[in-house]
């Protein structure tokens, strides 16, 4: 298959700056967007992602601004997500220059939304973000997924991680794709923030049930973590934050690593 | 600077299509009518929308577009952009813009749909539009359905997934592109400046 590989570092933004890993070199402002956008399509990431954090309504006009200049800035695709609730919270960030929206709470809790979206943009600029947690109780109607330490279920957790929901992460994707998501971003709150690979279990067992492609994300520390997450983990694109930005492994480092182990990487 | 009109079918992000027309050498212009079309010295079909809408949306400019392609302004129609200048569509109903015969189909569903991401371009012939981009260079796709044109003459690139599919065509000052070059980085900028050597010429 001559489809590529994605890598795709992520940036955290709140109120216009980004916050975590700011640690970039020769960078005249550190933590501004724009720069760093430039800076990773420049070193050839294959799409950026931006989560917002802050978690205000005032934060519109900054984060219109952000887009905006990202926008200008790369001429590689960018998703945005983070407090995206509604058609008019993703029309003001797609019109200002963003190619997909992640919604992540607002779907879960409003299903309907993602069939919204997909309606009025086109499933190609949905992606619904799922944060999932292992739970190792056997429970009623779970999928139970065999694992290194036993069979487990993943739990999807909303608000940023801080409210498990009950709700069954591998039959949400599945619900959510029916309902027009055109890509999911799975992220492992048990691998996110360790450095210590992917969930793989988590990621294949997604990515092998849709039909649409998979971005992993969490626990990303070394470029070998991408190759499991790609061959073993079936992920079609990897999404990474801290070990691009304090710049232990650049994104052609990263690459290089990728293409030598053999996976079909855009140069 | 030579003005292009990007034609807006009413949904969403054209802002990146516009930067990339501007560093190419194009001061970019957002149109809907006919009025906008006319005065265009290229013009550019972009990739957001659905067919059926913007079949619609296209239909009351569909005589100007005729017009301004037979006095030479090159049009470049990007990914949905490339599907109207054919019949039909599988994605929905409505008419095309017809320029060449045959059809849009879904991609297979042995792979993942959409066709998200860097694929390679494998040349059937030569085109200004690639001038000094190489074979098997990566470029950026996002689509679902993919042109199948009855007059093979047309085609300049094919790309492999899950069946090897038309990726550009040319024939003329039409040009199309299943992928976006206005998001496939270096690259995609010179293709998009290729397009536009053919405008000041």
């Amino acid at each position: 298959m001559p489809l590529a590989k994605r890598v795709v570092p992520c940036l955290d933004v709140d109120h216009g700056k980004v916050v975590k890993g700011i640690n970039f070199l020769q960078l005249k402002h550190a933590g501004d967007p724009v720069e760093m956008a430039k800076r990773y399509s420049d070193e050839g990431a294959d799409e950026l992602v931006f989560l917002d954090i802050t978690a205000s309504s005032e934060n519109r006009d900054i984060l219109r601004g952000v887009v905006e200049g990202v926008a200008k800035a790369i001429s590689i695709p960018f998703t945005v997500g983070g407090g995206i609730r509604n058609v008019a919270d993703a029309r003001l960030v797609l019109c200002s220059g963003a190619d997909k929206v992640a919604v992540n709470t607002a779907a879960v809790e409003h299903p309907k939304v993602i069939t919204e979206l997909a309606d009025v943009f086109g499933r190609q600029c949905v992606v619904n973000a799922i944060d999932a947690k292992r739970n190792r109780k056997p429970s009623d109607g779970k999928i139970m997924v065999e694992t290194g330490e036993g069979k487990v279920w993943f739990e999807v957790n909303t608000y940023g991680g801080r409210k498990p929901t009950g709700i069954d992460a591998i039959a949400w994707a599945l619900q959510a794709e029916q309902l027009g998501a055109g890509e999911f971003l799975v992220t492992s709150m048990d691998k996110d923030g360790t450095e210590d690979g992917y969930d793989i279990e988590l990621t294949r067992a997604i990515s092998e049930r849709v039909n649409v492609p998979v971005i992993a994300s969490g626990g990303a520390g070394i470029p070998k973590h991408l190759l499991d997450v790609f061959t073993e983990g079936k992920a079609d694109a990897a999404l990474a934050a801290s070990i691009f930005h304090y710049n232990k492994y650049p994104v052609p480092v990263v690459k290089d690593y990728l293409r030598k182990a053999g996976v079909n990487i855009r140069p | 600077m030579p003005q292009a009109v990007i034609f807006d079918y009413g949904v969403g992000n054209l802002l990146s299509l516009k930067t990339a027309l501007e560093k190419a050498g194009l001061n970019s212009t957002i149109g809907t009518s006919a009025k906008d079309l006319a005065k265009a010295d290229a013009i550019a079909l972009p990739g957001v929308g659905s067919f059926t809408a913007a079949s619609s949306k296209l239909g009351a400019v569909k005589e100007t577009l005729q017009n301004k392609i037979k006095d030479g302004t090159p049009l470049l129609g990007i990914c949905l952009g490339l599907q109207l200048f054919f019949e039909k569509s599988e994605e929905g109903p409505g008419n095309g813009l017809a320029f060449f015969k045959g059809k849009n189909v879904q991609l297979p569903k042995t792979v993942k749909v959409p066709h998200m991401g860097w694929n390679t371009l494998n040349f059937v012939q030569q085109n200004e539009l690639f001038e000094g981009v190489a074979e098997g260079t990566y470029v950026y796709f996002v689509h679902s359905l993919y042109p199948v044109p009855k007059d093979k003459s047309i085609v300049c690139t094919t790309t492999e997934y899950g069946t090897t599919f038309t990726s550009a065509i040319a024939s003329k000052n039409i040009y199309g592109t299943q992928f976006h070059p206005e998001k496939s980085g270096d690259i995609g900028l010179k293709i998009l400046k290729n397009f536009v050597k053919t405008v000041v010429r």
